[in-house]
């Protein structure tokens, strides 16, 4: 049996959020109750996940838990079979992906998924899709935070190390001006030293004012980064608290920093 | 074959090798955006050729057009057979294949539904133009133009080489330099990624099957010059030219064009070299040559990526 089972979600006695001492909270996203299922087998079972401007929300747990399955249906991509989610108080379950989108939700998904017979510069147009015309200056913004994607702008994105296509992944999604940035494990199958580069570049694009929902099952590096976190087990969230609350939990640490209790 | 008469061949091959590259197209524009071969599209082709039929047969039915009246018939035959040609796929995709996709049906549905929607068009084409052949009016004296080397090219092959050369230059830069184009490209590539970004997917494959339907039914009306109507005309054809798709590697617009291009060359020359009855035979005798080595087709890398 994991820590995370045997204390529950009031073991940290932090279901909720602490608002922060200075400013009120904003709500933007909040998923209430979410039931979301694969033909018949239920993938989401209940789950409660808000989401405040300004912030970086990690959203952890096991190969499985249902991470990139709560993404989804943020996004459009799934609509859950009971429950709601709602942005900024409207409820937005069942509006098909291209529409959600418009709304100011983007999505770097999980494996990048780069357009691979595009070059970099027509990926990034690909993010702006939803505009009229290309906005120049958040391409210069993409092209500053990512130098290594500006070097590389008529290259296809199939040619591309994996750490490169991930920087495109976000900063196409980046290239839709979104007020929330959905990230499903950035981190995945990258060096160290890369990952700690895109974190760097997560927090960064936060304090330039984008909030953060950020799926990781890297525990220590994203609770560094969050403000708050979740953990999901088998499509139910088992606990939830601000970041270095979460950290410094010596059952979090057994359960999702991999250390021995 | 004297050497002389190499462009005695030729020239009759690059023109059969535009209708194949331009129909061609229409395959593999669909499989793109939806890895889905469109059987019906050879009645796509069929619908262009009648539609040009009742549309010119109103207009001057004479058989002496001056060439003020030869210039409005190639005009309104483009014209015509091209809306038709394109409000048939966009009806096709409408009514065989969005239901399906709606439901997430297995390939083969699909399939079956493309077969079924392909013999509909024809019977139908049968039932209203009757099941004999018919000729299109006569639209211009096919003069020579110029020779080259001794062999004289007609109007006709060089409006049907000019006609096709336009097209694929457009669609090139529709495809490679315009929104609906990179809509068109993301879909191919990952049509759900596309989604996330705000490409409406419905939207962009209902416009691939008008675009790809749009030049299967002016081909149709180019074939219809030089050969007759009759409700089967679209199979060997649409047949052939899928060979020419796949040749070139499904999926592939390059490929397509280049693939029809091959099998129209050696169609045409696979008469005076092994004999007439060979005619049809030699595209699939390449179909089968090329996909023994390629498996994926000339150009064709991306069959693989869904599988
Ligand atoms: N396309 C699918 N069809 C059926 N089951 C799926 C599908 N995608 C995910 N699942 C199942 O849903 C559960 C949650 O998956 P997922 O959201 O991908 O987890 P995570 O991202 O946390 O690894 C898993 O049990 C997984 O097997
Ligand atoms: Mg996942």
């Amino acid at each position: 049996m994991s820590a995370a089972e045997s204390m529950g979600a009031d073991a940290v006695g932090l279901t909720k959020p602490a608002a922060t001492a200075t400013t009120p909270r904003k709500k933007m996203l909040e998923l209430d109750d979410l039931h979301v299922f694969y033909g018949a087998i239920q993938a989401l079972k209940g789950v409660h996940i808000e989401v405040d401007e300004g912030e970086i929300v990690a959203l952890l747990g096991a190969n499985g838990a249902g991470k990139t399955t709560t993404l989804r249906t943020i996004s459009g991509l799934l609509t859950p079979r009971e429950g709601e989610v709602r942005w900024r108080g409207e409820r937005i379950d069942g509006v098909p992906a291209h529409h959600v989108v418009g709304l100011g939700i983007g999505h770097s998904p999980e494996g990048r998924r780069v357009f691979p017979a595009m070059t970099v510069t027509e990926n990034l147009n690909m993010g702006a899709f939803r505009f009229k015309s290309v906005p120049r200056a958040e391409l210069d913004r993409v092209f500053e935070l990512f130098p290594r994607l500006a070097e590389r702008r008529t290259q296809l994105a199939g040619t591309l190390s994996g750490g490169e296509q991930q920087m495109l992944a976000i900063g196409r999604a980046l290239m839709g001006q979104p007020k929330l940035l959905l990230l499903d494990e950035p981190s995945m199958g990258l060096a160290p030293l890369i990952v700690a580069q895109i974190f760097d570049i997560i927090r960064e694009i936060n304090e330039q004012g984008t909030t953060v929902l950020l799926v990781e099952q890297n525990a220590a590096q994203a609770l560094r980064l969050a403000h708050r976190g979740y953990a999901l087990e088998t499509g139910s969230v088992v606990l939830s608290g601000p970041a270095d609350q979460l950290l410094s939990d010596p059952k979090v640490r057994e359960a999702y920093l991999g250390e021995g209790a | 074959m004297q050497p002389d008469e190499i462009l005695d061949y030729l020239i009759p091959g690059i023109m059969l090798g535009a209708l194949y590259a331009v129909i061609a197209i229409g395959y593999t524009l669909v499989y793109g955006v939806l890895q889905l071969i469109n059987f019906a599209h050879s009645e796509v082709f069929m619908v262009g050729a009648y539609s040009a039929l009742l549309a010119l047969t109103w207009i001057d039915p004479s058989s002496n057009p001056t060439t003020f009246m030869s210039v409005l018939l190639v005009a309104a035959g483009l014209a015509v057979s091209g809306t038709a040609g394109a409000a048939t796929a966009f009806t096709l995709e409408k009514v065989a294949y969005r239901p399906l996709r709606r439901r997430n049906a297995p390939r083969l549905a699909f399939l079956i539904s493309a077969i079924g929607a392909s013999y509909f068009l024809q019977n139908l084409a049968g039932k209203l133009f009757g099941r004999d052949s018919r000729a299109l009016p006569t639209v211009f004296e096919n003069k020579k133009v110029f020779s080259v080397f001794g062999t004289q090219v007609t109007i006709l092959q060089l409006l049907i080489v000019c006609a096709a050369v336009l097209m694929m230059v457009g669609l090139d830069y529709l495809v490679n330099r315009t929104k609906l184009g990179l809509g068109i490209r993301a879909v191919a590539q990952d049509a759900e990624t596309a989604g996330l970004m705000g490409v409406d997917i419905d939207k962009v494959i209902s416009r691939t099957f008008i675009i790809g339907g749009f030049m299967g039914g002016i081909a149709g009306f180019l074939f219809g010059l030089h050969l007759q109507l009759s409700f089967t005309m679209g199979f060997l054809p649409g047949i052939t030219a899928f060979a020419a798709a796949v040749v070139g590697g499904v999926g592939n617009i390059r490929g397509a064009m280049m693939g029809g291009m091959l099998l129209g060359i050696v169609e045409s020359f696979s008469s005076p070299i092994f004999g007439e009855s060979w005619r049809y035979v030699s595209a699939f005798a390449v179909l089968v040559l090329v996909l023994m080595f390629r498996p994926t087709g000339i150009l064709g890398e991306r069959l693989g990526r869904s599988a």
